[in-house]
């Protein structure tokens, strides 16, 4: 991208300088992208910051020749997802020590990691708010590997082969990843509304 | 209803979100671009503390915010935004720090000043509360003996005062001398507060008194060394200078060193 590649030559000769036209030129895409891995705002804005200072920090260690040669999206990508990644894995460890003290709740851990049939439920409550706010919490019902991708893909925008990069997959995998996470949404869209339209004739 | 991909696509695109105004500034202070500032009650009244995620850049006697944000600008060459209060982990380890906890870690963002002065102002984070130094004893421990002025000029550019206490840092003939956080009279009332008599111990040096020797150990200290101060009064022996007491058969004590501000003045 053009204005990637003058903001990666102003980096490159003095980061000081030109690191708050990174941040601000970035900030949306990074927090959105933790916004709909993680599905709190308080958390995406956290994974988002530490995201920054990581750069901010690779950037300072990098010869001027390693910084011109940087994918600026997809790297950036890739820094916020490692962080997204690691905040799952605490709650999931989390709700595992927590587990055994509430009885045999499976409520609890259905919320974390749902799984796209199991989620539909709650998804309809939040239906009737906003499509919005469905397409988010239906985002998050989905596996892990298929949300970033559809995220990376489609809320941020990036091409397949930057996705690709992103992740460190093959850009083949990827696209089925895509595609086989918007099947899932649209089924679990069109269970919530086909439930909606029962409840409101019933 | 069926759902095209182009409507899946259009939805997803959808939920690209702004990001909250907050995130931008906490990455600058964050790496240290930006500073961050908030008023902190001290024994000598309300101070301005400045920090980033470097650590304490900053702290002054400002009057206003005004005045300390272009004050901080002209010094560092960052802007410094308010904030309503100090992290409260840093507050608190700025507490403890004053109350003479040396152990409670308290970060520094001390770029853009020099070798030298950094190495005047570790050489003062030693100095125990309670506890004063003459500036040649510094110039002496950070092996520049002669460089005595440079010292005193060092400490005045502290930007840090209280929490790097140049306040425990006086004059080799015993006077207080000066204060760069609102000036002599200030470092007397925080060297009060530290447990000192500034005026007993002006008075005592105007007397000639410059070491106390045990006349039980047979060791000569600075008079504020905490091994003087545990020499019971029929013990003391006062000293005019170290070859007084070297004469008396009486060696420096390895705490206090007194030999260093010897050497220097």
């Amino acid at each position: 991208m053009d204005t990637d590649g003058t903001l990666l030559t102003a980096l490159a000769d003095d980061l000081d300088g030109s690191f708050e036209t990174l941040v601000l030129a970035h900030q949306d895409r990074l927090f959105s992208i933790a916004l709909r891995v993680l599905g709190d705002r308080h958390e995406a804005e956290e994974a988002a910051q530490d995201a920054f200072v990581r750069a901010y920090r690779a950037l300072g260690s990098y010869e001027p020749g390693r910084i011109l040669e940087l994918r600026l999206r997809p790297w950036l990508a890739t820094i916020v997802l490692n962080l997204c990644r690691s905040r799952l894995a605490r709650r999931a460890a989390r709700a595992a020590v927590a587990r055994p003290a509430l009885s045999l709740d499976a409520t609890e851990l259905g919320t974390l990691e749902p799984r796209a049939d199991e989620a539909a439920e709650p998804a309809v409550a939040a239906a009737r708010r906003d499509t919005r706010e469905t397409w988010a919490a239906l985002l998050l019902t989905l596996p892990p590997a298929y949300r970033t991708a559809v995220v990376l893909r489609h809320v941020d925008g990036l091409s397949y082969p930057e996705v690709a990069t992103a992740l460190d997959r093959p850009e083949g995998t990827v696209k089925a990843q895509v595609h086989r996470g918007l099947a899932l949404l649209r089924t679990a869209f069109e269970a919530a509304q086909r439930r909606e339209r029962e409840e409101m004739t019933a | 209803m069926t759902l095209s991909d182009k409507d899946l696509e259009t939805a997803m695109a959808d939920l690209m979100t702004p990001a909250p105004p907050t995130l931008a500034l906490g990455v600058l202070v964050e790496v240290g671009m930006v500073d961050r500032y908030a008023r902190f009650d001290a024994p000598i009244g309300p101070l301005v503390v400045a920090w980033n995620g470097l650590g304490v850049s900053a702290v002054e006697a400002a009057p206003d915010d005004t005045t300390f944000e272009a004050n901080h600008l002209a010094r560092t060459g960052r802007r410094a935004v308010r904030a309503d209060a100090l992290p409260a982990a840093l507050a608190r380890a700025i507490e403890r720090r004053l109350g003479g906890d040396r152990q409670v870690r308290i970060d520094l963002d001390l770029r853009g000043h020099t070798d030298f002065e950094r190495d005047v102002w570790r050489k003062a984070l030693e100095i125990p509360r309670g506890e004063v130094r003459p500036y040649g004893w510094i110039a002496a421990e950070i092996g520049r003996p002669k460089a005595v002025r440079a010292v005193g000029t060092a400490l005045g550019h502290n930007p840090v005062p209280l929490i790097v206490p140049c306040h425990r840092v006086v004059r080799t003939d015993g006077s207080i001398g000066q204060y760069s956080l609102g000036g002599p009279e200030n470092k007397r009332t925080i060297l009060a507060t530290e447990g000192l008599d500034p005026d007993a111990m002006e008075a005592a040096a105007r007397s000639g008194l410059r070491y106390i020797g045990s006349d039980t150990t047979h060791v000569v200290c600075l008079p504020t060394c905490r091994h003087a101060k545990r020499v019971t009064p029929p013990h003391r022996v006062p000293f005019r200078s170290l070859a007084a007491a070297a004469g008396a058969g009486y060696r420096p004590c390895r705490v206090c060193r007194p030999a260093s501000g010897a050497i220097a003045a």
